[in-house]
């Protein structure tokens, strides 16, 4: 069973605005049926551009609906400039969170929201943007390449996550990691975000839980982490690692290339002795 | 809020009197049946009656009869033995909608140069058997497949099956799992060469399995140790549940009428009610060659996962195929391999009785679940309230 939150379920069983309006002036529908799940939004513009209303009919899990209902709360009121910027981690935020594998809900749910905004401005219906790279879920190179730029995706398990590319049959998981490399390649001179300790954390411990400690393991060793000071990442080795001669050479030449690669180019990694 | 579990092929809850046989051997009766005094022979004793009642149960000798962890365990000690004995044969067959016990480990062998032939089904989920036929080779080490299917209930005609394996000379297995005390078995009239059962699917704990390997078949354990099970499982035998695994079995064959009778009887009236109560819902699997407790039911244009919580809101347990529930962003194996449309199959929902459900609890079900499809299908995209569906996406 999915751990949801409780305003998830709460918004699963009670959701707002749900239905189909019949004055709509912006109309977006994304998804299908064979993918597993489809969203269509119906907006009320006025005059001024504001979000008079929006109504949403969802076909889908859950946390589908939840984030379909979550996203038609967030426009209500809203200036389509405002609406215009609200991402899919807004749609993520405002549930309280959704379980990593469901966040193509929300993808799903900033989707329909850029399609009703066409949809509102005349902009004819593109058909379909960039090539196809996951035929099981139709999925372009373009729709990727964008959750891995707003959402700062950095394997092919989070692209799936977020856009189902991949999910199925796998024949495209090379390209996906193609896709990835190209994003990162462009990102590479911009300045990052500054990342905020909590986040540096957590993105180190999922690091390690899912890039590094596996390989390890695989070994007979392992790694935990002890602490995180700035940019010190101090760890402790454990079983094989903890008796290997070349453990330090380890800790730098993959653990710490890989987390300065997934997390933030300053880190060191200290061992500590216990 | 009271339970009314209706997911008896994921697990079942442990019968009261297997409860009560079991639980001397958690407190006063601790001993090793491997040692020499009185306080361990005891013990050991007990396991030999339970052997017995295992092998009763399946019309088998008792020194045909391995105590295992689990039913995944039995089936990969069956694999890997057929493998191991079978020399320089890299040919298994096995089916497409095979439990992952049997599927991801036959996705391995192929990795390591094993060719896998996995015979389809049809769009009921029974299995091609011309296929099944053709596909039998002089390099086919083994054969696997399940007797019954765990997410629609089919049954398939393994003893037709394994007769023509044993007269092509090959080794013939079937995950036994979900089949056993759900319809009578009597191995010592087949060819069958191995089975693999699962304790807790048929009301003894988790925990505990057995593997079924035919007198004179040549075997390799899994499990490499100690002398336990006459060398074919090393390791301290489970005692307390192998004893639960023992009463288990006794009491479904006490039970396998009613089983039969009564939960079918309960199962039908389900399926029949719904069917009738909600527009656009049809079974999946076929009618007849199925298991007398499973009904897989797929509600149009909504989807399983959401289908499952709303149910869960009044305490009924059962499961479905979505790709939601899975985890992964497919629809059920089973389901695709039976041809059954994406539309279908994302509303997939899986009812497995045990004889302790109720005709209330039936009742029940029939009422809460029109009202739950109708809300769902009530904001769903495709689904048109007058009846006629809008299925331009049913690709």
């Amino acid at each position: 069973m999915w751990e949801y939150t409780d305003k998830v379920k709460e918004h699963f069983l009670n959701p707002r605005n749900a239905g189909e309006l019949e004055d709509a002036n912006a109309v977006g529908e994304v998804g299908s049926m064979a993918c597993g799940d489809a969203l269509k939004l119906t907006l009320k513009v006025d005059d001024a551009g504001k979000i008079e209303d929006a109504k949403f009919q969802t076909f889908g899990c859950a946390s589908a609906i939840a984030s379909a209902s979550a996203l038609t709360e967030l426009l209500k009121g809203k200036s389509l400039k405002e609406a215009e910027k609200i991402t899919n981690q807004e749609i993520a935020d405002y549930l309280g969170g959704l379980p990593k594998e469901k966040m193509h809900c929300s993808v799903l749910g900033r989707q329909a929201l850029e399609a009703a905004l066409a949809d509102y401005k005349g902009e004819p219906q593109k058909e379909q943007e960039g090539e196809i790279v996951c035929e099981c879920f139709g999925v372009t190179d373009i729709e990727i390449e964008k959750a891995i730029r707003e959402n700062n995706l950095s394997s092919v398990e989070e692209v799936t996550n977020y856009t189902k590319a991949g999910g199925g049959c796998e024949n495209c998981h090379d390209t996906i990691r193609e896709l990835i490399a190209k994003v990162r390649e462009e990102e590479r001179p911009v300045t990052r975000p500054k990342l905020s300790n909590i986040r540096k954390i957590r993105m180190i411990e999922e690091t390690l839980e899912r890039d590094i400690r596996p390989s390890l393991q695989h070994d007979g060793g392992d790694i935990e982490l002890v602490d995180v000071i700035g940019n010190r990442v101090l760890v402790a080795t454990r079983g094989a690692c903890a008796v290997c001669k070349a453990s330090e050479l380890t800790l730098t030449n993959f653990v710490e290339t890989k987390l300065r690669e997934m997390v933030w180019p300053e880190l060191v990694v200290e061992e500590v002795k216990e | 809020m009271k339970t009314i579990y209706m997911d008896n092929n994921a697990t079942t809850q442990v019968a009261p009197e297997v409860l009560e046989a079991m639980l001397p051997f958690l407190r006063d009766q601790y001993g090793n049946p491997s040692s020499a005094y009185t306080f361990g022979g005891q013990v050991a004793k007990k396991i030999r009656h339970a052997r017995e009642q295992v092998a009763d149960l399946l019309g088998a000798s008792s020194e045909e009869i391995t105590f295992t962890s689990c039913g995944s365990e039995s089936d990969n000690t069956a694999i890997m033995s057929a493998l191991h004995t079978g020399k320089d044969k890299m040919h298994i067959v096995t089916s497409r909608v095979e439990h992952p016990a049997v599927k991801v480990l036959c996705g391995h062998l192929a990795k390591e140069g094993y060719r896998i032939t996995e015979i389809p089904v049809d769009r009921e989920g029974r299995l091609n058997m011309d296929r099944y036929k053709e596909s039998l080779t002089p390099d086919t080490a083994l054969v696997s497949l399940m007797w019954a299917n765990n997410e629609t209930g089919v049954i398939f005609p393994v003893e037709e099956a394994a007769r023509m394996a044993r007269d092509r000379d090959i080794l013939f297995h079937t995950d036994a799992v979900q089949a056993v005390g759900k319809i009578p078995i009597d191995l010592q009239n087949s060819t069958i060469d191995m089975l693999s059962i699962s304790g807790h699917k048929l009301h003894a704990p988790k925990g505990v399995g057995v593997l079924y390997i035919r007198k004179g078949t040549k075997f390799t354990p899994f499990l490499i140790g100690g002398h336990q099970e006459r060398g074919r499982r090393g390791g301290t035998e489970n005692t307390a549940s192998i004893v639960a695994m023992g009463k288990a079995c006794e009491l479904a064959a006490a039970h396998m009428e009613e089983e039969n009778t009564r939960v079918k009887k309960m199962r039908d009236k389900l399926e029949k009610e719904l069917l009738a109560r909600v527009p656009k819902s049809r079974v999946n699997g076929a009618v007849e060659e199925r298991l007398p407790n499973t009904s897989n039911i797929s509600f149009e244009f909504i989807e399983g996962e959401a289908i499952l919580l709303l149910m869960d809101e009044f305490g009924i347990c059962a499961s479905s195929g979505s790709a939601c529930t899975s985890g992964s962003l497919q629809p059920s194996h089973v389901l695709r391999a039976m041809g059954i449309p994406f539309t279908m199959a994302h509303g997939s929902i899986r009812f497995s009785l045990s004889i302790y459900n109720t005709e209330k609890e039936i009742d029940f079900v029939v009422d809460k679940m029109p009202p739950i499809i109708e809300k769902l299908r009530g904001f769903s995209p495709f689904w048109k309230p007058a009846g006629q569906a809008c299925a331009s996406d049913a690709s």
